[in-house]
């Protein structure tokens, strides 16, 4: 008989019925709340008259709206000056209180992105089904957790009745083997995964890394891979559980303690794929192949490595993909041919749900140490994660780093990944930016995205335009 | 939710591949905490001139007349013809509401992002995904004809030309279901609720550490 993959053992595990017309009720084991897709489900529970099914299982936290400035952060939800905004944080607060829900709110301790405060603070685990209201969730598989997006009419069934209605997806596995080269990492490889299969090449599917170099993968890692499942279509991204997983997890605040950690241990030695488990797609790939990548698009498949130039519509035999390519091009404002290298940039971003953990700060502060931002960068942003994210980083001092090179350190949140708040790009505007989505007037209207790792993004800033790191980072050693 | 069994409208045709739903939505008017009025929103990039904000006027605003819904022969449709990956991207539920809010009920694709159209059916709109080549051959004939317009029906998963001819399209029993009846989904899992209970109590003490912390 074939063996399970982690994904069907997720599943089966957390199946509570299977009805005939093909739905099954899936139990949902955590429910992460933030302010934007929360405040018409809490109403549409209030409009039933129905009560949360189990107030445990919710943990909220603001993060999509709010300031990154430390004088608007100091004063509070009322200090928001955009008023729209501070009603929905306010909103959130509100619903919190009025259900009794965990929250971190705006300033507290705990607060950051939701996907990053999760398995920071232990509130989300191996083994657990893991959903919220937005399409990053996936980010939670990388402990070997069953995590992804929903709608806000789903978050409201969800917190009234503690399950989701699901279908099963199929599975594959994107394997790579082999090792990294210097200067690669996790934000490159999901970037090749996604340029190999296309934006909608995962729909249906919920994804499995494998292969040595997610085994040799820190979990931050890890969680930047998962994180992107939804930029190739697939709403799940998982890594199976190791060692790397079980060391990341124990202490964290919310993580089972003595007999307890024990006995879930035993439980989560269980969680991978079965030697001999049958996918329905298999995709490999090999870890030296993989090379520092840009997106040069308005769609996280187009992207190349940085090594590359834009390519040409002309060349290419789908009259849908040449239009979209001389779409891009054309609101990019980029010619074919260009070097990706001669692509200047006006602002750089570092933070999102994708690249805001401390060894993202730690890769992109290397990269600044000593250098200056280039004289045509406008702004260089970093945002922390998380309030643990900005502490740590502080006690590593990579905030002064950062400051000295020119840069701006600012406070927790989502900020310039979706511009809902004032940090956005302007107009033509091309930004360097660790982020997942490189959309028409996703960072601002009419702004141009360019996906890269943070090391990356850091090397754009001091060069004022795309560089390959590996060239700086081999002036340190030479 | 809103039922759906039978619809006959305009086709408007929105021509290119991947359309997301920081397109169908932009962030700024996520800030709402209300489900409605969106509708004037819907596409705001591609839609007016000028960088849209909440709270606006939005008839005083320029309109970009190369977008198809600004066209006058394209006025009041409520079958969206679209290509492959269509709402891809964020889960914002916001995407469907500002469909349904601007009076679409049907969105046609040859393909659809997993999130969005699993959202479509909690708010009324239903998704039909076609071959590629019908797809195509919708757009021939909406760009050749002034105002094209189709007959849905769900109950038959039929779509009815108005060149007499009928395609038809495949749905989920269970999708089915809610959109004809209309189902208050909350309620219908929730007459599961002693399954629901028996498998927590279960689950409680197999994974003890999943309950009470927070």
């Amino acid at each position: 008989m074939a063996g399970k993959t982690l994904y069907d053992k997720l599943w089966d595990s957390h199946l509570v019925k299977q009805r005939d017309d093909g739905s099954a009720l899936l139990y949902i084991d955590r429910h992460l709340l933030h302010e934007v897709t929360s405040p018409q489900a809490f109403e549409g529970l209030r409009l039933a008259g129905r009560e949360p099914w189990r107030i445990d299982a919710n943990l909220a936290t603001a993060d999509h709206n709010v300031p990154t400035t430390i004088n608007e952060r100091a004063g509070g939800i009322a200090a928001i000056s955009d008023n729209v905004a501070r009603i929905q944080v306010q909103t959130l607060d509100d619903n919190c209180e009025a259900f009794g829900i965990t929250e971190y709110k705006m300033n507290d301790a705990g607060q950051g992105i939701v996907h990053v405060i999760g398995p920071e603070q232990g509130a989300t685990l191996p083994g657990m089904t893991v959903v919220c209201g937005d399409s990053h969730t996936a980010t939670h598989g990388a402990l070997g957790a069953l995590a992804h997006g929903i709608g806000t009419s789903e978050v409201e069934h969800v917190l009234a009745s503690q399950c989701l209605v699901a279908k099963k997806m199929k599975n594959m596995l994107v394997r790579v083997d082999g090792q990294l080269g210097l200067g690669v990492t996790a934000k490159d490889v999901v970037l090749a995964v996604i340029a190999r299969l296309g934006t909608a090449g995962g729909t249906g599917y919920a994804i499995e890394f494998g292969g040595d170099v997610f085994r040799n993968m820190s979990m931050e890692g890890r969680m930047t891979v998962c994180n992107m499942a939804i930029e190739a279509g697939a709403r799940v991204g998982m890594v199976g559980v190791d060692d790397i997983t079980l060391d990341y997890v124990k202490g964290r605040k919310f993580a089972p303690k003595g007999e307890l950690w024990e006995r879930a241990v035993a439980n989560w030695q269980t969680l991978h794929s079965d030697d001999n488990a049958v996918f329905d797609a298999v995709i490999e790939f090999r870890g030296e192949d993989i090379q520092p990548q840009v997106s040069w698009g308005t769609s996280p498949e187009m992207v190349l490595p940085v090594s590359g130039v834009v390519p040409d519509p002309e060349q290419m035999d789908d009259p849908v993909k040449r239009e979209g390519t001389a779409r891009a091009l054309s609101y990019m404002g980029l010619q074919a041919g260009q070097a990706l290298t001669d692509i200047k940039v006006d602002r750089v971003f570092i933070g999102s749900c994708t690249n805001s953990r401390i060894e993202d700060l730690r890769a992109a502060a290397e990269v600044a140490k000593g250098r200056k931002v280039a004289a045509n960068v406008k702004q260089v942003l970093i945002v922390p994660g998380s309030q643990a994210v900005k502490a740590q980083a502080e006690a590593e001092q990579l905030d002064q780093i950062f400051i000295d090179a020119g840069m701006e350190w600012r406070e927790p949140g989502c900020s310039m990944c979706l511009a809902m708040n004032a940090d956005k790009l302007g107009a033509g505007e091309h930004c360097a930016s660790t982020s997942n989505r490189n959309f028409e007037g996703r960072q601002g209207n009419g702004g141009r995205t360019h996906l890269v790792g943070p090391a990356m993004a850091a090397a754009a800033a001091v060069a004022g335009h795309f560089v390959d790191v590996r060239e700086l980072m081999s002036n340190e050693t030479a | 939710m809103k039922s759906f069994k039978q619809h006959t409208g305009l086709v408007a045709p929105i021509d290119r591949a991947n359309v997301d739903t920081d397109m169908i939505i932009p962030k700024q008017f996520l800030k709402s905490i209300k489900r409605s009025g969106f509708g004037p929103n819907l596409f705001d990039e591609l839609r007016y001139l000028d960088e849209g904000f909440p709270d606006q006027d939005n008839s005083q605003r320029p309109l970009n007349m190369d977008f198809s819904l600004n066209q006058p022969r394209f006025k009041g449709a409520s079958i969206l013809l679209a290509r492959e990956n269509f709402g891809c991207g964020s889960s914002r539920e916001h995407a469907p509401w500002a469909l349904d809010d601007y009076g679409f009920r049907v969105v046609i694709a040859s393909s659809f992002a997993d999130i969005f159209y699993n959202n479509c059916f909690k708010n009324g709109l239903l998704p039909i995904v076609l071959s590629k080549d019908i797809v195509d051959s919708l757009f021939l004939a909406v760009d050749a004809n002034e105002g094209y317009e189709l007959l849905i029906d769900l109950e038959q998963q039929r779509i009815d030309l108005p060149d007499g001819t009928s395609l038809s399209f495949e749905i989920d029993a269970f999708y089915k279901q809610c959109l004809l009846e209309g189902l208050d989904e909350i309620g219908l899992t929730l007459q599961d609720k002693e399954s629901i209970s028996a498998f927590e109590q279960q689950w409680r003490k197999d994974s003890p550490w999943l309950f009470d912390v927070l």
